[in-house]
C-alpha cells in the first residue's frame, strides 16, 4: 500500500507527465510555426490547431507547482528559489507566448505579426529547454546545504553539458510530438510536410536520446540505486520510439502521436523513478538530500489534499477530454479564431 | 538595496499589475454570461452581438490576467522560500485546490467558448461562459482563503517549527475570508460594470450604435449600483472585524497614535508625522470612527502607541507599526473612489429609468468614461491598505516579512527579474490598452477581413455578403 507521501510523489509525477504530454505538443506546434509554416495562412492554421487547448494544457504545470507547494513545501521552496534565474526565463517565455497567441491576429500588419511570431517561436522553445535542464539537474544532484538551501551557480551547477543535452532532448521530443499532433489537426500539403519533418527529426532525436542516456550513466548515480527498473523504463521508451517511427512511416498518424506521447511519459517516469525516494539530491552530502519524508507536509494536510484531489481529478479529466472531442475535426481556414 | 526590499518591490509591482486584470475578467465574464443567457432566452441577435463585442475586450484582458497569474504562483517559492517552508502545509492546499478546481475550469471552457460558436449548441455555448465565470469566482475564493490565513491565521498548529494544518474547514470558514471574499468579488463585478458603462458612455457620446450601447449602459449601471452599495456594506463589516482581529492595522488606517477616546471621531485628512508619532492639521468628523468600528456612536479605538507596547510584550522587541501614511491614505482613496461610483451609478440608473439616455448628458458620459479608472484605483488602494497595514508580518503574529524572504537568492538575481518583469509588463500594458482602444473604436459590427492570402476578389466579396 502506498503511503500518502508516496501517493503525492506519484501525483506530482502524473501531473508533470500530463503537462509534458499535453503542453509538449503545443510547445512543438508553437516551434513548428517558425520552421514548418511557409506563410501566414499556415502559421495561422498551426496556431489554431492548438487554439482551444494550450491554456488548459498549461494548467497542468500550475497544478503540479501547486501540488508540490501543498504536499512538499520544502521541495517547492528549495527548487523554486534555487532555480531562480531559469524560472524567471521560463515565466517570461510562458507570458510572452500566451499573450502572443491571443494578440497575433488582432492587427493585420506584417510587422505586428512578425513580432508575435518570434515570441511564439522562442516562447515555445525555451520552456522545454529550461525544464529539461531543471529535470536533468535534479537527477544529477545540486549543491544543497544542511538548511535545505540550494546555492547553485548558473553556469556550472545549473547549465552544464549534461543538463543542456537533457534540455535539447526535451526540445526535440516536444517538437516531434507537436509535429505529429499537427498531422492530426491540419490537412493537405501542410499535413504531409508536418509528418515528413517529424520523421526527419526523429533521427537527431534518437541521437540526443542515446547521448543523454549515456551521459546519465556516467554523470548520475541513479542507475546504481535502481538500475533494474530504470532499464525497463528505458526499454519501454525505446520501444515506443521505434513504434512512433514505424507508425508514422505507415501513415498511422494517431498511433504515431500516441507513441511519442508514450516516450514523453517514459521520460518523466525515468526522472521521477531516478529521484525516488528523494525529491532533490544534494551533491554536497547525501544526508542533505530532500526526501519524500523531510520535504513533505504533515499527515493531516496530505490526507485532506488526497480527498480533494482524487474527487476533483475525474471531473477535470472528463471535461478536458470532452473539449478534445468537440474539436476533433481538422482546422479549416474558414474557421480561424486566432 | 537588499534582497528583502527588492523582493517586496517585485511582489507589490507584479501583484498590483496582475490585479488590474483579474477583477475585469471576473466582472466581464459575468456580464457576458448574462448577455449570452439573454440571447439564449430571448433569441435576439443583438444580445449575441453584445456578448461577442464585450467578449473581445474580455479576451484581450483575460490573456494578460492568465499569464501574469503564473508568476504569482511561482513567486512564493522563488522569492519567499522561507515563507513557503513555514506555511506550505497550510497555505499550499488552497493554491493547489485553486489550480485543480478553478484554473482547469476557466482555461478549458474559455477555449470551448472562443472556438465553439459554430460547434456547440446555443445553450451549451452559454453554459461555457458561465463555467468560465464560476471558475474565476472560485479562483478568487481559494486565493483569498490563502490570503485570509495571512491576515488571520486559523486552522493550524505550530509543529516542527512550522505551521501545520489541523482544520481545513476552519481555513475556508475563516471570518476574514467570509468578508474579504464578498468584498473582492463585488468589487470585481463593479469593475466590470464600470468598464462596460464607461465604454458605452464613450460610444453614446460619439452617437455610435446608440441602441446597442444604451442597452449595455443600462445593464452596467444597474449592476454598478447594486455592487457599489454592496461593496460599501461589506466594507463596513470588515472595518468592525478589523478592530477585533488586527487592531494595529485599524489604528494605522486611522493614523491613530493615541487611543481615540470615547466617542471616537473620524479623521478625514491629516498631516502625519511618523517620526514624532503625531498628526497636525487634522480634519475630523465626530462620532464617525465609533460608528465605523462598532456600528454605534460610542466606543474607543486603540491607538498605535499602546498597541506597540502590547505587541512588544507579546512578540518581543521590534517595530510593529506599519507604514502609516500609505495605509491611511490608501483607505481614504478607496472610500472616495467607492463613493463616487455609488453616486455615478445612481445617476446612471436614474437616467436609464427616466429614458433620458439620449438627452444631452455629455458631461456625465465624459465622467463615466473617466470613471473606468475608479474601480481600478479602489481595488489597488484597498489591497495596498490590506497588505501594507499587515506589516511587519506576512502571517499576522506568526512570521515577519523579513524572515520570509529566500536566503539563497541574491540581490542581483532579483534586480534582474524586476527589470525583466517590469519591462515586459509595461510593454504588455501598452499593447493591451492599444488593442482595447482599437476594438472599442471599431465597435461591435466590424467587418471581418477575409484570409489575407486570398487574392480572389469574388472570394472576398462573397465572404462580406455572407456575413452582412
Amino acid at each position: 500500500m502506498l503511503s500518502l507521501n508516496e501517493l503525492w510523489f506519484l501525483l506530482v509525477a502524473v501531473l508533470f507527465t500530463g503537462f509534458f504530454f499535453l503542453e509538449g505538443f503545443d510547445f512543438g506546434v508553437g516551434m513548428s510555426t517558425g520552421i514548418l509554416a511557409k506563410n501566414d495562412k499556415e502559421r495561422r492554421l498551426l496556431i489554431n490547431s492548438i487554439g482551444p487547448f494550450w491554456d488548459g494544457n498549461e494548467v497542468w504545470l500550475l497544478t503540479a507547482g501547486g501540488a508540490m507547494f501543498a504536499a512538499f513545501p520544502n521541495w517547492y521552496a528549495t527548487l523554486f528559489s534555487g532555480f531562480y534565474t531559469p524560472l524567471v526565463l521560463l515565466l517570461l517565455a510562458l507570458i510572452g507566448r500566451g499573450v502572443a497567441f491571443e494578440y497575433r491576429g488582432k492587427v493585420q500588419t506584417e510587422s505586428w505579426k512578425k513580432t508575435w511570431d518570434v515570441i511564439i517561436f522562442v516562447g515555445s522553445l525555451l520552456p522545454p529547454l529550461l525544464l529539461g535542464v531543471v529535470f536533468s539537474d535534479l537527477i544529477q544532484g545540486l549543491p544543497i546545504d544542511q538548511a535545505m538551501e540550494m546555492k547553485a551557480s548558473f553556469f556550472g551547477d545549473i547549465v552544464n553539458v549534461y543538463s543542456v543535452v537533457g534540455g535539447l532532448t526535451m526540445v526535440m521530443l516536444c517538437l516531434v510530438h507537436g509535429l505529429l499532433f499537427a498531422t492530426l489537426r491540419v490537412s493537405g500539403e501542410l499535413h504531409d510536410r508536418a509528418r515528413k519533418m517529424a520523421r526527419t527529426l526523429m533521427v537527431p532525436l534518437a541521437v540526443l536520446v542515446v547521448v543523454f542516456l549515456t551521459l546519465t550513466y556516467f554523470n548520475t548515480s541513479i542507475f546504481e540505486v535502481r538500475g533494474g527498473i530504470l532499464a525497463a523504463v528505458i526499454a519501454l521508451m525505446l520501444i515506443a520510439f521505434g513504434l512512433a517511427a514505424f507508425f508514422s512511416g505507415k501513415k498511422r498518424d494517431g498511433w504515431a502521436f500516441g507513441m511519442t506521447g508514450a516516450v514523453i511519459a517514459a521520460t518523466i517516469a525515468f526522472f521521477f523513478i531516478g529521484l525516488f525516494p528523494n525529491v532533490m539530491i544534494s551533491s554536497i552530502d547525501s544526508a542533505f538530500n530532500l526526501t519524500l519524508t523531510n520535504a513533505a507536509s504533515g499527515h493531516y494536510s496530505l490526507k485532506v489534499m488526497t480527498i480533494v484531489a482524487l474527487s476533483l481529478l475525474p471531473f477535470v479529466l472528463g471535461y478536458q477530454i470532452w473539449s478534445y472531442f468537440v474539436f476533433h475535426k481538422r482546422v479549416h481556414e474558414k474557421h480561424l479564431e486566432y | 538595496m537588499d534582497v528583502l526590499m527588492l523582493s517586496r518591490f517585485q511582489y507589490a509591482a507584479t501583484t498590483i499589475f496582475h490585479f488590474f486584470f483579474v477583477p475585469v475578467s471576473i466582472g466581464l465574464a459575468f456580464l457576458i454570461a448574462i448577455m449570452e443567457t439573454m440571447y439564449v432566452v430571448k433569441g435576439k441577435e443583438e444580445y449575441k452581438d453584445m456578448a461577442k463585442f464585450w467578449g473581445k475586450l474580455f479576451l484581450i484582458n483575460f490573456a494578460i490576467g492568465v499569464v501574469t497569474g503564473i508568476l504569482q504562483e511561482f513567486q512564493f517559492g522563488m522569492n519567499w522560500s522561507d515563507y513557503s517552508r513555514f506555511v506550505g502545509d497550510v497555505f499550499g492546499a488552497p493554491l493547489a485546490v485553486e489550480a485543480l478546481l478553478a484554473f482547469f475550469l476557466e482555461s478549458t471552457f474559455i477555449g470551448l467558448w472562443i472556438f465553439g460558436w459554430d460547434r456547440l449548441s446555443k445553450k451549451v455555448h452559454a453554459l461555457c461562459i458561465w463555467l468560465v465565470a464560476i471558475g474565476t469566482v472560485m479562483s478568487a475564493f481559494w486565493i483569498l482563503a490563502a490570503n485570509s490565513f495571512m491576515q488571520r491565521p486559523v486552522g493550524f498548529t505550530l509543529n516542527n517549527g512550522r505551521a501545520e494544518m489541523n482544520d481545513f474547514l476552519a481555513l475556508i470558514t475563516n471570518g476574514q475570508l467570509l468578508l474579504e471574499f464578498p468584498h473582492t468579488i463585488l468589487g470585481a463585478f463593479l469593475t466590470g460594470a464600470f468598464l462596460v458603462g464607461g465604454v458605452s458612455a464613450y460610444k453614446l457620446l460619439k452617437k455610435q450604435h446608440v441602441t446597442f450601447f444604451k442597452k449595455s449602459f443600462t445593464i452596467a449601471v444597474i449592476v454598478g449600483l447594486v455592487t457599489s452599495i454592496g461593496v460599501a456594506l461589506v466594507g463596513h463589516q470588515q472595518a468592525q472585524y478589523l478592530v477585533k482581529t488586527q487592531p494595529m492595522k485599524m489604528a494605522a488606517t486611522e493614523a491613530l497614535w493615541e487611543n481615540s477616546g470615547d466617542p471616537a471621531a473620524w479623521t478625514v485628512t491629516a498631516f502625519i508625522d511618523t517620526k514624532n508619532q503625531k498628526n497636525s492639521g487634522e480634519f475630523q468628523i465626530p462620532y464617525l470612527l465609533s460608528f465605523l468600528s462598532y456600528s454605534k456612536f460610542s466606543g474607543e479605538v486603540q491607538g498605535m502607541k499602546e498597541l506597540q507596547a502590547e505587541y512588544e510584550q507579546k512578540y518581543g522587541p521590534g517595530d510593529y507599526i506599519p507604514p502609516v501614511r500609505t495605509t491611511f491614505w490608501s483607505f481614504r482613496i478607496m472610500v472616495a473612489a467607492g463613493s463616487l461610483m455609488i453616486l455615478f451609478s445612481l445617476y446612471g440608473v436614474y437616467l436609464a429609468a427616466r429614458k433620458k439616455l439620449e438627452n444631452k448628458n455629455k458631461w456625465f458620459y465624459r465622467m463615466m468614461l473617466f470613471s473606468i479608472s475608479l474601480p481600478v484605483i479602489a481595488n489597488t488602494s484597498g489591497w495596498l491598505m490590506t497588505e501594507m497595514g499587515r506589516q511587519p508580518w506576512t502571517v499576522f503574529g506568526l512570521m515577519t516579512t523579513a524572515d520570509s524572504v529566500s536566503p539563497s537568492v541574491t540581490a542581483g538575481q532579483v534586480l534582474f527579474s524586476i527589470i525583466a518583469f517590469i519591462g515586459v509588463y509595461t510593454i504588455l500594458g501598452v499593447v493591451m490598452v492599444f488593442l482595447f482602444v482599437r476594438t472599442i473604436k471599431k465597435g461591435p459590427y466590424e467587418v471581418k477581413p477575409a484570409i489575407e492570402e486570398s487574392h480572389d476578389p469574388f472570394d472576398k466579396e462573397g465572404y462580406r455578403h455572407a456575413i452582412s
